[in-house]
């Protein structure tokens, strides 16, 4: 019998490997083009690049996002991991069902449900949208991925390792901040940074829950691509994909540095 | 009663439990624990006395672990109550008890090395840092650990580990050590040797230990008193010697070692001799034993014989000769330090008997097949009610 892969299998994955990466690899080949037209390459050049440098409505924008990310990651973090505590150690108190059901709920939610749902309730609190409500709405649907990391991890966790801290005369809110915590910290640290990279590339919830001031990356580019594709939409996508990958490939080190853990 | 019957090889001076006026360091009172419907703990009373090195024993699910947990605070009981040192545990969080655990698992936090391990208990009161230096320290040489201070938990074998747990458990000087399957991941050969170092260890610390575990050997060789556990009740509650050689029903005496059990009937209880004559269908001559405390004739009873305690014999022993059994050998197993002979007495009934090898030679091998006759004295068998 034939060993390996057949012509068939090596050209579709080709294709389908293509078909996802080819519009990729253009975008950031064309961020280096010389000329204005899109499409036509003309040479070598970063001076979209400087072009960005000096676009302030973009530096505005991407401030905002960063600052977002930051605050409504570390927020998601903090309340995914208690939600995620709850709902391993909490045991089987009353409605457990309902509020797992409720945390798992936004995972598939479509984007433009909540956003509107957002939209709606900030609405009739009568409060004015901004740079506060897109933090709040992007901590709201970034802490269910926090707590679905978390959870994975504490699922795994050996409970008598909480039990001989106690033992040891270690109080409970103590054993959680210097036994449990150290150790599932690389679900932690996974879940911030699945937050972090969620809120930096959210355009639906954000358009939704976002006022004057407070107009994100994605929201800037968006609204940029309507009136035309320029090489500095591709230059700053390029280093959105570029923060994106980091954030990614800190994740998978981290996740591998979790599977090291010892049992 | 007409004569008190000493029993077992091993003699003692170490029996607090047999003072009246000795006040106990633990204390259960018809405790009970419930998981759902399931009944772990079913009304446990138990007294463990101060440097006593007490085993629970029993296969798992018969509730011992639970037990122990109940001392520990990590579980709380439905009915009844935990004391130590006279307090009433009840509402005291496992942080707030003098008493600590060595787990099955052993616990040890993989991100600390082996001394933060053993110095976390320490840490959690307000000691000075050049005293629990010199505390942790003089724990790792005591289980020769020392020179790995500076590892973490999964950079050591399994019987390290276990030392690491071990002086953990006690850095603290706890009132009461409880451990927990200690040594049940540990291969035979180092198990051997760590529960003599175990019964050392608790004899020089003067610490009160309780061990939980599932090998009747364990149990025996490392316990002052052992407490066989079943369905979540106690069945006994003795020293080793007593549980063996006169276990308190037909459960204990299977639990612990081998045993031939013979279904009979009390005949006549002889006045001042405490020898009682049993009638049995499988002995038509009917059996005797000594019994200092025999139940009423026509009783229902089984005798118990351990299979070390009968002699087996390819001639019929003298006429008048107590207790014979005649059978046929049916299998061998030799072991070196015993030979164990599987007779034949009847259809569906076999027995065990076994024989030390004491001498090398021996003129007449028994052989399979070949006809035998068993014969116990009458001191060997223990009459039991249930």
């Amino acid at each position: 019998m034939r060993r390996g892969p057949s012509w068939f299998n090596i050209a579709s994955v080709g294709l389908g490997l293509a078909f996802l990466y080819l519009p990729i690899v253009l975008l950031v080949a064309y961020s280096f083009n010389a000329g204005r037209l899109v499409t036509v390459w003309s040479g070598f050049s970063t001076r979209w690049y400087a072009a960005l440098i000096e676009d302030e409505e973009m530096r505005d924008a991407a401030w905002i996002t960063l600052r977002v990310g930051l605050i409504s990651a570390s927020a998601a973090t903090v309340l995914g991991t208690l939600a995620a505590v709850g709902l391993v150690r909490g045991g089987l108190f009353r409605g457990r069902l309902l509020f797992a059901g409720m945390i798992y709920a936004p995972l598939v939610m479509p984007e433009v449900i909540m956003g509107l749902s957002l939209l709606l309730l900030f609405v009739a609190l009568g409060q004015a949208r901004g740079f506060w409500t897109l933090t709040a709405a992007h901590t709201t649907f970034t802490l269910c991925y926090v707590a679905v990391v978390v959870q994975a991890r504490l699922v795994d966790f050996d409970r008598s390792l909480e039990e001989a801290a106690q033992d040891l005369g270690c109080p409970p809110w103590r054993t959680f901040l210097t036994v449990t915590l150290p150790n599932i910290a690389p679900a932690v640290a996974a879940g911030w940074m699945l937050a972090f990279t969620l809120s930096l590339d959210d355009l639906v919830v954000a358009s939704f829950t976002s006022g004057p001031g407070a107009t994100t990356l994605p929201m800037r580019i968006y609204s940029q691509v309507r009136l035309g594709v320029s090489p500095e939409i591709n230059a700053v996508c390029t280093l959105l994909i570029g923060a994106v990958a980091l954030g990614v490939a800190l994740w998978g080190l981290v996740g591998r540095a979790r599977t090291r853990a010892p049992v | 009663m007409a004569r008190r019957l000493n029993i077992g090889a091993v003699r003692s001076s170490f029996a607090p439990w047999a003072d009246p006026a000795a006040v106990p360091l633990a204390r259960f009172e018809g405790v009970t624990k419930r998981f759902g419907d399931a009944v772990a703990v079913a009304g446990v009373s138990l007294d463990i006395y101060e440097r006593e090195f007490f085993a629970l024993l029993g296969p798992s699910g018969c509730g011992k672990t639970t037990l122990m947990r109940l001392l520990a605070g990590f579980e709380t009981p439905d009915a009844g109550r935990v004391l130590l040192g006279g307090q009433d545990l009840a509402g005291v969080p496992p942080h707030r008890r003098p008493v600590n655990m060595m787990f099955q698992s052993y616990a040890l936090f993989p991100h600390l090395n082996v001394f933060d391990n053993v110095a976390f208990g320490l840490r959690q009161d307000a000691m000075p840092k050049a005293e629990i230096r010199a505390r942790v320290e003089e724990m790792l040489e005591m289980v020769q650990m020392a020179s790995l201070a500076r590892r973490r938990p999964d950079q050591l074998s399994g019987g390290q580990r276990q030392r690491v747990a071990l002086a953990r458990a006690i850095a603290r000087r706890p009132r009461m050590l409880l451990l927990d399957e200690p040594m049940a991941a540990l291969d035979k050969k180092l198990r051997e040797e760590t529960q003599f170092e175990l019964k050392e260890l608790q004899a020089r610390l003067g610490l009160t230990f309780l061990i939980v575990t599932h090998d009747q050997e364990e149990a025996m060789t490392v316990a002052d008193r052992i407490a066989v556990m079943r369905d979540g009740a106690i069945e006994q509650v003795a020293t080793p010697a007593e549980i063996y050689e006169a276990p308190a029903s037909r459960y204990v005496a299977d639990f612990l070692g081998d045993v031939n059990l013979f279904e009979a009937r009390v005949d006549r209880v002889e006045p001042g001799a405490a020898q009682v004559r049993l009638a049995s269908a499988e002995c038509p001559a009917g059996f005797t034993a000594l019994d200092d405390d025999a139940p009423a004739p026509a009783t229902q009873v089984w005798l118990a014989v351990r299979p070390e305690k009968m002699t087996i014999a390819l001639e019929p022993p003298p006429p008048g000769t107590p207790n014979v059994l005649e059978g046929q050998v049916w299998d061998i197993g030799y072991t070196g330090d015993w030979t164990t002979y599987l007779v034949d007495l009847a259809e569906d009934r076999t027995i065990r008997v076994a024989r030390a090898n004491a001498s090398r030679l021996v003129d007449r091998p028994i052989g399979r097949e070949d006809k035998v006759w068993v014969s116990f004295a009458p001191d060997a068998g223990v009459v039991l009610t249930r």
